[in-house]
């Protein structure tokens, strides 16, 4: 290529290719210097303000949830610590396999698949979840020993929810899950986002969702250096989180434990209020369910049992299910004919054993009739002829405007959530309820029929509890709760739920003797007699019974009827009768009467609350009750 | 005593022979760069003394090939050009067909009782074997020796690309390349290639997304070349991946301001968001615990450096001397120029280190090696002189 070999001219080319070399080093170099001053000068805020969001995590310290105990400071719902290993699948790249290889350390059963996958299909996509919980400390070890092998899996020591009496009060107390999307967009809605940081479950229903708020806590939080692996080195500023508050209930679970035992496995719902102050004693719903199946996420077995058992524990039946009141309506239709200036105490009809009217038939359970009777004597011995003709007398606005002050047919606003209205049947109701004409006019003679508690008449056993106390209690008219008072468990501070009369039914006091006493004369001569047969104190009350199946003429015999088809056993009762402590109703499904399955209840739950007589067993079935009512 | 005075002075003239062989000022600026090093390193490996211990080792030996080589006049590393280039590229076919690999890429070659990398020697004796071939050819350079150099150079650049180690493909290329530059490549050869690399650049800034969209694969390239090239691009399209080095080391870059966080106060680097904070990325850690301040000095060591040894190219006598020093100092600027382009996210990430600052025994030495042979061309300057 050269063809000068001269070794001058050669130095010369070879120093100007240096000298180029050289100018080339530095512009390269410039350009560096370049890239180093726009990174460390001009963007330097924006990469220090990088630095240090890699450097803090905000870490959430979760509160302890709140206590439940009843009125008497025994614990319904509390907290236990436990470790739970728990995977986060975003970090996982091969879940199964990941698992397969847990389960040599740890013992993962196939119900702990089935359950993290429904876990898996509900969560949150960045959540951590439960593959096991409760480990032992054994398994604890073992996994530490490993854990370098399961990047995205770690072992917590987490709070759960603990109700130590498993299936008691179920209904009331309700039940923890996981924080599902469903929760987490109200959560969101609602502002709490990041109270809820460090969070995975929340009350689902129950006092536990209703009272969401007070037993969660404040959310507390650690400023904490940590490494880009996550770990942290050292806590720059600490928040102490708040825990919970704690529920003082109105609820005795002496009591309640009570009624439980008393339905033994038959279905029904009870609830029993102090009538003074509206505050629930009891509030029963049989079957019940162990609320700690849900706290580890229910897993699909039970799940599917709870769900499609064909008693429906979940069922909340005390709030939720509206069953005909049956005689138990009696009282209430008396007092109300009362109050409108529809009868008078002596008026006394001659009962033939039927009621005609419009050419039909309505009838007594008696045949041939009671004789003469008075509205003493008609709640005695639940005459239906007589109320028959006071529903005609009476009308059906009449009689739906005083049922509503009495607070049938609408929601007593008790502190849980699933309460239904029930139905009080009304000629507006009626339109409402129906869509064709012809279905919606309302009939004279379907009056008739909820004269005596039957036709659309259905009411929850929260709104004949209600009723009851609001009769037991005067006409005062007190909200009905479960929870007494909430306490701060830091503060020591409490704040009372205020047991202030909502209003006054306008009530004639000798009217209302006048139904204490009849009421007070069934437990003793009438329908209930043979219930409180010995009780040491003086107890009110109505037996009811309502269909579950109506029987077209036929005669009714209860025993040889499907189980599912029997009627409801209704009582309605307080006591003591001249300064009621407790009022309650009762329902007893497919029992047959009242009078034997529903008052002998009746008689354990006083006997428990005004001496303090612990049953023996369930309460007893009277077979030889009478069935007239 | 007279016997051990003159045993003491012989060994002085022994010692005073040896160290004569050293360039002062290029044993100043080795001395403070390594110092440097030394005191980053002391940082970036806080958490693993061993390593700052095997660090000080590595010096020690570094420092002792440099001062062995040193003393091997030009004139006799001529001879081992040839027989050191022969073995290198054997070894290097030995790798390719028994060679062990290791993080996916097969580099190692077992011999017996230990393991040895034998693209890291090629690094030297590339340029040795051009400069001494063209050295050779010195008379009558023609097209048909400049060819020639080509195949020599891509031999074993193939080989070392096909491992795959890009990095010190790139190295030993640019050595070779280096040499061949300094020979005389006519200018109507150099300029197109270089019209060509910057038009490449510029296509691939322009059209970066389409090339790195999903599917499209670039012929000749493995997958996770042409990943790396697309991060630089984009980092945040793999803000958990490959990006994340970049992404987190331009933070502590940046983070770092004009004087930095202080020694051992550099949140990137303790914390663990710096990747490779002791090897490839400890610029990194340099330049967010001293910040731009620091970035300079380190610049203006590697300009004096660079510009010391291609001092020592155009003083040398010899042709041969002329290209191996002038390849050298190039390849110690192609080091830094990399490594520091590739941590603050202006070149891809190709594995190179940055020159005597990050950790790693076999490419101290390789470097130190490199100091060694400047300081052999201008020991032989300096004798001719005298």
């Amino acid at each position: 290529m050269t063809d000068l070999h001269s070794p001058e001219i050669q130095l010369i080319r070879f120093r100007r290719r240096v000298y180029f070399a050289g100018a080339v080093v530095l512009v390269c170099f410039s350009l560096l210097f370049a890239r180093f001053f726009w990174l460390q000068v001009v963007r330097h805020d924006y990469y220090a303000t990088r630095a240090e969001d890699n450097r803090i995590a905000l870490l959430p310290v979760t509160p302890n949830r709140g206590l439940i105990l009843d009125r008497n400071g025994e614990v319904l719902a509390r907290n236990y610590s436990a470790y739970t290993l728990e995977i986060q699948p975003s970090r996982v790249s091969n879940l199964e396999h990941t698992i397969d290889e847990l389960a040599r350390l740890v013992n993962i059963e196939a119900r702990d698949r089935k359950r993290f996958r429904k876990l898996m299909e509900e969560s949150r996509n960045f959540d951590t979840l439960p593959i096991r919980t409760r480990l032992t400390d054994d398994e604890v070890a073992r996994f530490i020993g490993q854990r370098y092998r399961f990047p995205g899996v770690e072992v917590r020591a987490r709070l759960f929810r603990q109700y130590p009496n498993t299936e008691l009060a179920s209904h009331v107390l309700g039940y923890m899950g996981r924080i599902n999307r469903r929760d987490a967009a109200r959560i969101d809605e609602a502002g709490v986002a990041d109270n809820y940081r460090g969070t995975d479950h929340i009350g689902k229903s129950g006092l536990e969702q209703f009272y969401e708020d007070e037993l969660h806590g404040v959310t507390g939080f650690e400023q904490v250096e940590v490494t880009a692996a996550g770990r942290a080195v050292r806590v720059l500023s600490h928040t102490a989180p708040q825990n919970g508050n704690n529920l003082r209930l109105t609820l005795d679970a002496g009591l309640q434990r009570v009624v439980e035992q008393a339905f033994g496995e038959r279905r029904g719902a009870l609830v029993a209020i102090e009538p003074s102050t509206g505050g629930v004693l009891a509030l029963v719903s049989k079957p019940t369910f162990d609320p700690n199946l849900f706290v580890d996420g229910i897993d699909a077995a039970s799940w599917e049992a709870l769900n499609t058992s064909a008693d429906h524990p979940l069922l909340n039946r005390a709030i939720y299910s509206a069953y005909p009141p049956g005689s138990t309506f009696k009282p209430f239709m008396a007092l109300g004919a009362l109050t409108a200036g529809k009868r008078t105490p002596s008026f006394a009809i001659a009962d033939p054993g039927h009621f005609e009217y419009g050419g039909h038939l309505f009838r007594d359970d008696k045949v041939g009739g009671h004789g003469s009777v008075d509205m003493h004597k008609s709640i005695v011995v639940s005459c239906n002829t007589y109320y028959y003709r006071l529903a005609a007398d009476w009308g059906i606005d009449g009689i739906a405007g005083f049922m509503s002050q009495m607070g049938l047919g609408s929601r007593s606003g008790i502190d849980i959530e699933g309460e239904s209205t029930g139905v009080l049947p009304s000629p507006e109701w009626k339109k409402k309820r129906f869509k064709r004409p012809e279905q919606q006019k309302w009939y004279a003679g379907e009056t008739i029929s909820v004269g005596i508690g039957q036709g659309y008449n259905a009411y929850t056993m929260m709104q004949m509890a209600q009723a009851v106390a609001i009769l037991a209690n005067d006409g005062v008219v007190f909200k009905p709760h479960l929870v007494k008072q909430i306490e701060n468990v830091r503060t020591g501070a409490s704040r009372q739920v205020e047991a202030k009369p909502v209003r006054t039914v306008d009530l004639k006091p000798e009217h209302i003797a006048v139904i204490k006493q009849a009421m007070v004369d069934v437990n003793k001569a009438g329908t209930g007699a043979r219930a409180f047969a010995g009780a040491p104190y003086v107890a009110a009350g109505k037996t009811g019974t309502a269909q579950a199946f109506s029987l077209r003429g036929a005669q009714y015999r209860g025993g040889k009827l499907a189980e599912k088809l029997r009627d409801h056993a209704l009582f309605v009762a307080f006591a003591p009768a001249d300064d009621p402590k407790i009022a309650l109703a009762v329902i007893v499904e497919n029992a047959g009467f009242g009078a034997q399955s529903a008052a002998p209840i009746a008689r354990q739950v006083f006997d428990y609350y005004l001496l303090g007589n612990k049953p023996a067993g369930p309460a007893p079935e009277d077979s030889d009750a009478t069935d007239s009512e | 005593m007279q016997l051990t005075a003159s045993k003491w002075s012989a060994v002085r003239e022994r010692i005073g022979g040896v160290l004569s062989a050293l360039d002062p000022p290029l044993l100043a600026i080795a001395v403070l760069l390594l110092s440097l090093a030394t005191l980053v390193m002391g940082s970036a490996t806080a958490d693993f003394m061993h390593r700052f211990e095997a660090h000080l080792v590595n010096l020690a030996v570094a420092l002792s090939v440099m001062l062995v080589v040193a003393q091997i006049p030009p004139l006799r590393l001529m001879q081992l050009a040839l027989p050191f280039y022969a073995v290198g590229v054997v070894l290097l076919i030995g790798v390719e067909l028994f060679g062990e690999t290791s993080k996916g890429a097969q580099r190692w070659l077992n011999i017996g009782f230990t393991r040895i990398q034998p693209s890291e020697m090629l690094k030297i004796s590339v340029p040795l074997m051009l400069a001494w071939y063209f050295h050779r050819h010195e008379a009558q350079l023609r097209v048909r020796d400049f060819l020639v150099a080509a195949v020599i150079l891509l031999i074993p650049v193939l080989l070392i690309f096909h491992q795959p180690d890009l990095g010190t493909a790139i190295l030993v290329l640019a050595a070779g390349v280096f040499v061949i530059f300094f020979a005389g490549l006519s200018w109507k050869l150099i300029i197109p290639v270089l019209a060509v690399g910057v038009i490449a650049i510029g296509t691939l800034a322009a059209e970066g997304d389409a090339m790195c969209a999903e599917g499209v694969e670039w012929p000749g390239f493995k997958a996770y070349q042409r990943q790396r090239v697309c991060t630089l691009l984009d980092p945040t399209t793999d803000p958990r991946g490959s990006g994340f080095h970049i992404i987190q080391s331009s933070i502590a870059i940046g983070s770092g301001g004009v004087f930095g966080k202080g020694w051992r106060e550099g949140t990137q680097t303790h914390l663990e968001f710096v990747p490779e904070r002791h090897t490839d990325f400890i610029f990194a850690v340099m330049a967010e615990e001293f910040g731009l301040a620091g970035a300079i000095v380190l610049l203006c060591i590697y300009i004096a450096m660079i510009g010391r040894g291609l001092m020592i190219a155009a003083r040398s006598p010899m042709l041969f001397g002329r290209l191996l020093a002038g390849a050298i100092s190039l390849s110690f600027f192609t080091y830094a120029f990399v490594n520091m382009g590739m941590v603050t996210g202006v070149l891809p990430v190709v594995g190179v280190p940055l020159p005597f600052v990050s950790y790693g025994g076999t490419a101290l030495v390789t470097l130190c090696i490199g100091l060694g042979l400047l300081m052999s061309i201008e020991a032989q300057r300096r004798r001719r002189q005298r």
